[in-house]
């Protein structure tokens, strides 16, 4: 009997997922498609680099995979001399991923800066966090993302007898399998592209951004709120070379800034603050902007001395108890100038799918999350989805499964939701923590900051931030 | 001799159908009328062998035990192994397939694959989910027969043969199995599942599973035809297989998927090597004389050996 309930409750939700809701048409195409055993629909950083895992997963050399681009192939004939101003922080985890497929090799060839610290502070008191790991080790890379893209698509040449790419290709439409298998119902998801081809296949990867279509014809729930902020970002020149392996986050009452190393004498700033202080610092002239960055690394105005006497006591018993860990604040290098044409805004929001996956159908990056910038996490999550997706598509291949089974796509989503949904929580909460003056709660994440900068064993925490 | 195994398998054709599909009974097998009610069955039935939360659903999970188990055995006798369809070249014979369902992820890692079942609607649920995958529609052949008209035909050319969740429905065991061991090749695997025949696996096989919870449609087992690896064994020994591993499995109704177990009392796995001395099995007199030959043949030849007979 308790099967029997177990048996029914799954097959409800089974109904539930394979969307009966949702209308579902019977395929009248042509049963001649190619049949494809996975399609990743967008071609960015996420769904490149899953089409590279899975063109070179050992298991699936038999196996026929395409990845559809609505963009142009971007062809990086020579590194141009300025640094684009879009970069991503990338992870150790994240590199041991791009170099399984040797993607890392390609980066390192081109360009890349490894830092090693990171201190975090706040605007509104002296409170500071530094992290670092032992021996100095590389803490992550600050990577531009066209540098990424670059490596990604030359390790896709090398593959193109297992990987189909279609450039300019964008499906409008995605018809989906009849929930129990029929007689004359095909079983595969089938795709039709905006030029009217068609394509059938066996699992189709979402990977194509936050507003993802895949996500949608699939109906599946996405909880999401917009910020009421925009990141502005720019390629900035130091006043002086140094050994530039530190990033730098503040976070002011309006929003983190975070200056990330590029080279010895460039940096990268990603500033989240109002969309309308946001629009004026791309508008203004770039001395002002110039001015505006370094004061808000330097400037005290924030700071209260009912805060300032608070946290000083805390440090004196810190300072008590572990005479040896003693945290005096550093001060950023400062900017002389910003790259010409380099400032660019976008908004920020929160996003999370309900679910990751559906039969035949599964959600990785954007497309399943989105976060806000300030732990530089976005794109490590997106590679941390493609490491268990393809985990668990390779030993689904070994043992000779069919690729758009439930049984592992549900183990997929249960890893990376367990590990997506706390860092997306942590991140807002951290967001909403630090975007206010209002004395107790400075008070509060003053003192619990400074507690964790003492507690030694912090390494605990270094996988949360930068690392996977 | 051969009127009797005739009769028998017609026998044995007949049962069944009956234990295996009690259903079948309800409507007639006839070709020549198709009327809608029987169409409607048949839509049914293909739903469920397919359906992973149907009825079936226990089957369908029993895969991640087995089919890796089959994979690594067989792996063990190929040299060099292809990536990506690491059993290309191998042939193998699934005896009552039903739908396809061990047939296909078979199929999938690259070995040719001839799926049998005497029930003709089996046959075609298996042959249309198959035929809309290009790749498994060229590797795997159906056929709608039982294992005794093949034999002739198929004597000693399969690497591999599987008879999963088969032996329990059988009539005369030893046939089958006899029959199992004509088509190997000398050297050839042979892989069963199936149900030990133990007061647990009543209890628990049977009484519960059937009964109680409905895990199994009811008739489908019935306990006097469970086999016990013992009992097994010693048929599989006396047709020339000797047994290399027997492994249990159980079944966690609640997860629905199966984990490995040392206890055989309930469902087990058994593996079995055709020996490569390919004689009538009871002439091992006839081995063993064949071999003292070879040996003082051999110590003849020696000349040191020689010396000391003649001493």
């Amino acid at each position: 009997m308790a099967a029997r309930f177990v048996r029914r409750w799954d097959a409800v939700r089974a109904a539930a997922r394979s969307g009966l809701l949702v209308s579902c048409r019977r395929w009248s195409g042509a049963s001649t498609d190619t049949v494809y055993d996975v399609v990743v629909s967008g071609g960015g950083l996420v769904g490149a680099a899953m089409a590279c895992a899975l063109g070179y997963d050992i298991h699936f050399h038999d196996k026929k995979i395409l990845l559809l681009e609505a963009g142009p192939k971007k062809v990086l004939e020579k590194l141009s001399e300025t640094y684009s101003n879009r970069v991503s922080s990338i992870s150790p985890g994240s590199a041991t991923l791009l170099s399984s497929f040797g993607a890392w090799d390609h980066i390192c060839n081109m360009r890349y800066r490894a830092f090693r610290r990171m201190q975090v502070w706040d605007a509104c008191s002296e409170a500071l966090i530094m992290f670092d790991k032992d021996n100095l080790d590389d803490m992550g890379y600050i990577v531009e993302n066209d540098v990424i893209m670059h490596a990604l698509t030359k390790q896709l040449e090398a593959v193109s007898d297992r990987v189909t790419v279609l450039y300019r290709s964008k499906a409008i439409r995605y018809t989906w399998p009849c929930p129990f298998p029929m007689a004359d119902c095909s079983p595969w998801v089938h795709i039709t592209l905006g030029d009217g081809s068609t394509f059938q296949t066996k699992l189709l990867i979402g990977a194509d951004g936050h507003n993802s279509g895949v996500r949608q014809a699939a109906g599946i729930q996405n909880v999401s709120w917009n910020y009421d902020q925009s990141a502005v970002v720019a390629t900035l020149h130091l006043s002086e070379a140094t050994e530039n392996n530190v990033a730098w986050q503040r976070f002011l009452p309006s929003g983190p800034i975070a200056l990330l190393p590029l080279s010895d004498t460039l940096s990268s700033l990603v500033w989240s603050t109002s969309h309308e202080h946001a629009a004026e610092l791309v508008s203004m002239d770039e001395e002002q902007f110039v001015d505006a960055v370094n004061s808000a690394f330097w400037s005290d105005a924030d700071h209260t001395d009912f805060i300032d006497t608070a946290g000083a006591m805390l440090q004196y018993a810190v300072g008590l108890l572990k005479p040896t860990k003693v945290s005096a604040r550093q001060l950023p290098p400062s900017v002389a100038r910003v790259d010409a044409k380099s400032r660019v805004l976008f908004p920020l929001g929160l996003g999370h799918a309900a679910e990751y996956v559906r039969p035949r159908v599964a959600l990785i990056g954007d497309a399943a999350h989105r976060v806000h910038p300030l732990a530089g996490q976005g794109v490590n999550m997106g590679f941390g989805d493609i490491s268990s997706l393809a985990h668990h598509l390779s030993t689904a291949a070994f043992n000779g499964k069919d690729l758009g089974s439930m049984s592992h796509l549900t183990g997929y989503e249960t890893d990376r939701q367990r590990h997506n949904t706390a860092l997306l929580a942590a991140t807002d909460l951290l967001k909403r923590l630090y975007s206010t003056s209002a004395a107790p709660l400075v008070l509060l994440r003053t003192w619990g900051l400074q507690a964790t900068n003492a507690a030694s064993p912090l390494k605990w925490l270094t996988p949360v931030i930068p690392a996977l | 001799m051969w009127f009797k195994s005739y009769r028998m398998t017609f026998s044995y054709l007949n049962r069944i159908k009956n234990f295996r599909y009690p259903w079948v009974k309800l409507y007639s097998t006839s070709q020549t009328t198709v009327d809608s009610a029987e169409v409607k069955t048949f839509v049914a039935l293909a739903h469920k062998w397919w359906d992973e939360q149907g009825v079936y659903g226990p089957l369908h999970s029993m895969n991640d035990l087995r089919v890796p188990f089959i994979r690594d055995h067989l792996l063990k006798t190929i040299p060099n192994h292809q990536p990506g369809k690491p059993l290309s070249g191998m042939k193998i014979l699934d005896v009552g397939c039903g739908g396809g369902l061990l047939t296909e992820p078979l199929g999938r890692l690259g070995a040719s694959v001839i799926g049998i079942d005497p029930v003709d609607e089996n046959i075609k649920t298996a042959q249309c989910h198959k035929s809309f995958d290009p790749v498994l529609d060229k590797r795997i052949e159906y056929r709608v027969c039982s294992l005794e008209e093949i034999v002739e035909e198929t004597a000693e050319t399969f690497d591999a043969v599987v008879a999963s969740e088969v032996v329990e429905h059988v009539i005369d065991i030893e046939t089958f199995l006899q029959c199992c061991c004509q088509v190997l090749k000398p050297g050839g695997s042979l892989f069963i599942t199936t149900i030990n025949k133990t007061q647990l696996s009543y209890a628990l096989g049977i009484v519960f599973s059937e009964q109680i919870a409905g895990i199994v449609p009811k008739g489908t087992h019935t306990w006097e035809k469970f086999v016990s690896p013992e009992t097994l064994e010693s048929i599989l020994e006396s047709n020339g297989l000797s047994v290399q591993t027997v492994v249990g499995m159980l079944y966690n109704p609640f997860s629905g998927y199966w984990h490995w177990s040392e206890n055989t009392s309930l469902n087990y796995v058994a593996h079995a090597v055709k020996s490569r001395v390919q004689e009538h099995p009871m002439s091992a007199e006839f081995v063993l004389k064949r071999e003292t030959e070879e040996l003082q043949a051999t110590a003849c030849t020696n000349p040191a050996v020689h010396e000391e007979l003649k001493k």
